[in-house]
């Protein structure tokens, strides 16, 4: 927890604590796949998982594999640490990010942006997944500039 | 049927407002039984006919609170789901028990004290969770499955969530800083004159621009400040309130809700729609009080805008259809919001930037004394129709339009 690395966001669990809907994503990101439930009826990505599609309230989704691209949609640059220690991790960005190959809303994700200058990112950005294996069941999603 | 002007606003009672934590040694529940006998006393009612609790963000325990008051019976107890966003809605539960018959002197109050627990923290506690319960995701502890989507993404403030709708703002409708600047100073100005505000030092662009960033493109000086304190409103029918002390103050329409895929919108979802993604989530809402009003915002002589970030107000300016949506940046630079000389004169009472936050609370109070007549230090002239809103947040947001 000590080694901060400025623009990174720290990950303080081990593990995603996953549940029977959310394990399939988590297994599918320690091979590197990001993955989305789309609805077998209507084809609505839904993301994070969730009992009905927004869409047509159907309960029945299949795990597809999406690009691992995307675009930001909004973010914000954080100035001021929250935590104690994140005075060596601020200023850090993160945001909203519509995945390719998605419908957008419903299936957006937020995560830390890396490997960017945080002055200069901007709405619109193209960004690809940027994966830290954190231990031998979870491995966290990050983006970067595509 | 609708609400329309059958239940008023009759009495308003408050503590002082406090900076954060310092309203110790008085508890939330010791500053809600003040709030709630102040207003019992400004209406010429006592704790033995109260009957009725319409609350919202679990501002209080009814049980606990009816029975330190020894009142006689509790008729009705009910509360608006969710958070802040209910604060100008509770007046149309409140409404909506009487008018139903169910209650005849309801109570609608907030009580606050940050001093243990910071509402902006909510989501970085330093108290690690039980393992697989909810809280932080920053915590040592387990975390909900859905929530490990998010936990490493860093955004982990309301200020946070409220900075990816205005950076959105920004983007579709070439909002500046500027705009933001120009609420805050406003609302300085109004607050200066008022010895209730907390923050009363004058506040220039320079100052503006010179305080920290938090978190883009949000500054310091756009976040409410924390504080402590308790105000209470009590309503009964249009018909009790003519034999009452004070001059009544008629609920003329109120609604609560929203969009369903507003949702929690900020602080954990951010899966809204596009149309409405950069707005306070408050229009459809706004829709249902106008018309059940039967009035328009033009009729609307003092806004008083929930204003936990600057930018919401600019948002609520567009959605409460002051302005066409994506113009609340140009309104605002026309003038439109100020006490002096504005169309639309916003936060009369200085709002959660400058006077105090009490979760929407000071808003409804400064509603009532502009409407009779007794506001301190910024009365609008012959003000006849106030607007009172509670939220941007996650569902149920509110607004309620009063009138003398």
């Amino acid at each position: 927890m000590n080694n901060f690395t400025r623009g990174v966001t720290p990950v303080a669990q081990k593990d995603p604590y996953a549940d029977d809907v959310t394990q399939p994503f988590w297994d599918a990101t320690q091979k590197g796949k990001l993955m989305s439930t789309k609805c077998t009826k209507c084809a609505t990505h839904v993301l994070p998982p969730q009992p009905r599609c927004f869409n047509c309230q159907n309960d029945k989704f299949e795990w597809v594999e999406l690009p691992g691209t995307g675009t930001i949609y909004s973010f914000t640059v954080v100035r001021h640490p929250l935590r104690p220690g994140w005075d060596a991790v601020v200023p850090f960005a993160a945001g909203i990010i519509e995945l390719d190959g998605t419908q957008g809303a419903g299936a957006r994700v937020q995560a830390n942006i890396i490997n960017c200058d945080v002055e200069k990112i901007r709405i619109g950005d193209k960004v690809k997944v940027a994966w830290e294996k954190v231990s031998d069941t979870y491995t966290v999603f990050r983006f970067e500039p595509a | 049927m609708t609400l329309k002007d059958k239940t008023a606003i009759v009495g308003v009672g408050s503590t002082q407002y406090w900076k954060r934590g310092q309203s110790v040694p008085e508890t939330e529940l010791s500053m809600a039984c003040t709030a709630i006998l102040a207003a019992l006393d400004d209406a010429g009612l006592t704790a033995k006919e109260l009957d009725g609790f319409a609350i919202y963000s679990s501002s209080c325990d009814p049980a606990t609170v009816g029975s330190v008051l020894g009142v006689d019976e509790i008729r009705f107890a009910a509360t608006l789901t969710s958070g802040g966003g209910g604060s100008a809605g509770s007046l149309g539960l409140a409404a909506a028990a009487i008018v139903s018959g169910q209650a005849e002197v309801v109570v609608s109050l907030m009580t606050l004290q940050q001093a243990k627990r910071r509402l902006g923290g909510t989501q970085v506690g330093d108290a690690p969770p039980a393992s697989g319960g909810g809280g932080s995701p920053y915590g040592a502890g387990g975390i909900p499955p859905g929530m490990a989507f998010m936990a490493h993404s860093g955004l982990m403030s309301p200020g946070h969530s409220f900075s990816l709708l205005t950076q959105r703002h920004m983007h579709l409708y070439g909002t500046k800083r500027e705009h933001l600047a120009k609420i805050a100073i406003s609302q300085r100005a109004n607050a200066i004159k008022r010895p209730t505000s907390i923050r009363k030092e004058p506040l220039t662009m320079d100052e503006y621009f010179n305080s920290r960033i938090i978190s883009d493109p949000l500054c310091l000086l756009d976040y409410t400040m924390e504080s402590d304190g308790a105000i209470a409103v009590i309503t009964v029918s249009a018909e009790r309130a003519k034999d009452l002390k004070q001059k009544p103050v008629y609920i003329m329409g109120s609604a609560n809700g929203g969009m369903g895929r507003w949702g929690s919108a900020i602080f954990s979802y951010f899966q809204m729609p596009d149309e409405y993604f950069a707005s306070s989530g408050h229009r459809p809402v706004a829709k249902r009080m106008y018309e059940m009003a039967g009035v328009g915002p033009k009729d609307v002589d003092v806004a008083l805008l929930y204003d936990h970030f600057s930018p919401m107000v600019l948002m609520q300016l567009e959605d409460y259809g002051f302005c066409p949506i994506g113009e609340g940046g140009r309104f605002i630079d026309d003038g439109n919001i100020y006490y002096e000389g504005g169309s639309i004169p916003v936060n009369t009472h200085g709002g959660h930037l400058s006077e105090a936050y009490i979760i929407g609370m000071t808003h409804v109070r400064e509603a009532v004394e502009q409407l009779r007549g007794t506001a301190v230090g910024n009365q609008v002239k012959d003000a006849e129709i106030a607007l009172v809103t509670g939220g941007p947040a996650g569902l149920p947001v509110s607004g309620t339009l009063l009138r003398r």
